[in-house]
């Protein structure tokens, strides 16, 4: 790389401008990758901790079953199916409802109820007919403690406990019996009685025949990952995302393969002259190569950097995630990618004819 | 060491026709000694030092290099051997432009896999053999066409080589500096030892050189130097 470092220092102009690109697109890439994150985490945090291998959807009423946790609605006939199925260990009724609660200060809340049976797995300990177990994020917004009374269409419900954050399509999540939920949820409908829950949690080992039993039962099971797009709005907000970074990934491979591809073209003159004197293709690769990642690790370090700190910044303003799946890897991937638009810009060095530094006109 | 052709001969194909850039060319160039190959545009003098220097495979006849018989080495060999035993000074110095004067000689230490930093102190003082003491910091565009040459010449002896190309050295440069210039490879060559092709069509400076061989249509003849236009 003793040339590859020379040339740098030399053209400082030109390698600053390449540079920037790269700091750019990285901190985009950065902080979209900590924004799909953070918002992922606040779309389906609460499904993807439910301790299920499967969920089962319904169909509301004589429809058919969808995934949708906005649409499904299961009875005691499907849950009672899929409890006598073989291979299903377990099968637990939870109700989900998104909807306002009154705050003592007079305010409104949207949150997710989860209703599930005292005891259930997946259910806050403490959690009582009458009473709610609330995310400590809707606790610290709203200014909440234990005792505290949350108003519903159906009567108040007691603050029991403050637990760790979890979110449902962009609410908090609040959890309570499956009997308060009925009660909130037939409320809500104007139907009476209301469906026994909106999925069930159903744990079955891994040769349990799902399509029997959703042929039976009338259901459509998913597995827990795969419930996570039956959450509205996910599906198309991730992959809007997913979109845009891989389109950035993309426009650095390009940008920077092109920019390598005009830069190499004018020191091929260069290169003819140290083919001439000896140089071997293999040495002025690599050289090559080295200048290209030296250029990558900078900018692509120093857009991570920046990425992390404005996001570190939002973090309290926007649901922005800093791990190192948002962080770290975007740095790597837009350095592996940057080195991919190299590779293919530099092997034009190749086909430098050494010869050609011999002619007087170079 | 020395330089050795026989019978070299060197076709290319142009169109439907086939061109023959040297014909049965055989020289001998000894250690010491400055030969220089004059003749016209076209007559073959750059095929020949394209051919010598392994930048291209002759058609016919041998090429030897002290004892080694060059003319069927791979390209990876004919590149090791312009590494470390032939020395070129091209015609335009084509000097790297980022790099100073001193690491121009520095980065042909470091493509033969040693310590460029190592051969900092021998880049220096053959930079002042070649009257340039004190400028190794300078890059190309802060050195004079001389000057750019003089650098041409010395990256050439870096490796100490035992057969030196040279290629027009003095066709950019005014009288006075062209004398130099010759006069400067004729001490080079005498002081190492090396065995040194001069081509070049200016027939000003050769009473320098220790032989005159004139190539006309590829074919070479011994002549008089000071008999030349």
């Amino acid at each position: 790389m003793f040339v590859a470092i020379r040339d740098i220092r030399f053209a400082k102009g030109r390698f600053t401008l390449m540079g920037s690109v790269v700091v750019l697109i990285t901190l985009l890439v950065v902080l979209l990758s900590g924004l799909t994150s953070g918002l992922a985490d606040r779309s389906v945090s609460a499904v993807r901790e439910l301790p299920a291998t499967h969920l089962v959807f319904g169909g509301s009423g004589t429809e058919e079953p969808a995934k949708s946790f906005a649409d499904s609605a299961v009875d005691r006939r499907q849950r009672a199916v899929w409890e006598n199925r073989e291979g299903v260990r377990r099968v637990t009724p939870l109700g989900i409802t998104t909807t306002r609660m009154g705050t003592p200060d007079g305010g409104e809340a949207g949150v997710t109820v989860f209703g599930l049976p005292p005891g259930a797995p997946g259910a806050p300990e403490r959690v009582a007919d009458g009473t709610v177990v609330i995310s400590r994020s809707l606790a610290e917004e709203q200014g909440l403690r234990t005792g505290d009374r949350l108003t519903t269409t159906t009567g108040d419900l007691t603050v029991r406990a403050v637990v760790p954050s979890e979110f449902h399509s962009h609410t908090p999540v609040v959890w309570t019996t499956l009997g308060t939920w009925h009660e909130m949820r037939a409320q809500r409908d104007g139907v009476q009685p209301a469906p026994l829950a909106t999925v069930l949690m159903v744990d079955a080992g891994s040769g349990t025949d799902l399509a029997a039993a959703d042929s039976a039962a009338n259901t459509l099971s998913a597995t827990v990952a795969d419930s996570l797009e039956a959450v509205g709005s996910f599906s198309s907000e991730n992959g809007s995302l997913l979109m845009m970074r891989v389109l950035l990934y993309a426009i650095s491979a390009l940008v920077i393969g092109a920019f390598l591809t005009v830069w190499t073209i004018q020191r091929s003159g260069d290169v003819a002259v140290l083919k001439a004197l000896g140089g071997s293709t293999g040495y002025l690769l690599r050289d090559a190569l080295v200048q290209s990642l030296i250029v990558l690790l900078a900018g692509a370090g120093l857009g991570g950097a920046i990425g992390v700190a404005l996001g570190s910044a939002a973090g309290s303003v926007v649901p922005f995630e800093l791990t190192v799946r948002t962080t770290l890897v975007p740095v790597l991937v837009m350095v592996a990618l940057g080195m991919v638009g190299a590779a293919l810009a530099v092997r034009r060095i190749t086909s430098v004819e050494p010869l050609t530094a011999l002619e007087a006109g170079r | 060491m020395s330089l050795t052709m026989y019978g070299v001969g060197l076709d290319y194909p142009d169109g439907e026709r086939t061109v023959t850039a040297l014909d049965d060319v055989s020289l001998r160039v000894a250690p010491g000694e400055l030969l220089a190959v004059t003749g016209p545009s076209g007559s073959g003098k750059s095929s020949l030092l394209a051919v010598a220097s392994g930048l291209v495979r002759p058609t016919r006849g041998s090429i030897s290099v002290g004892d080694s018989d060059v003319t069927d080495m791979s390209g990876r060999e004919l590149s090791g051997l312009r590494l470390t035993r032939i020395g070129i000074v091209f015609q335009q110095p084509n000097l790297v432009g980022s790099l100073t004067a001193a690491e121009q000689l520095q980065v042909t230490e470091h493509m033969r896999g040693r310590s460029a930093r190592k051969a900092r102190d021998r880049a220096v003082q053959l930079l002042a053999t070649v009257g340039l003491a004190g400028k190794q910091h300078r890059r190309p565009h802060r050195l004079s066409g001389g000057e750019r040459q003089r650098v041409n010449i010395a990256r050439a002896l870096m490796g100490s080589p035992e057969v030196l190309l040279v290629d027009e050295p003095t066709s950019a440069l005014d009288q006075e500096r062209g004398a130099r210039i010759v006069e400067l490879l004729r001490e080079v060559t005498s002081h190492y030892g090396i065995a040194t092709v001069l081509v070049t069509h200016d027939t000003r400076h050769l009473s320098h050189t220790d032989r005159t061989v004139s190539i006309v249509d590829g074919r070479l003849s011994e002549a008089d130097p000071h008999h030349e236009d």
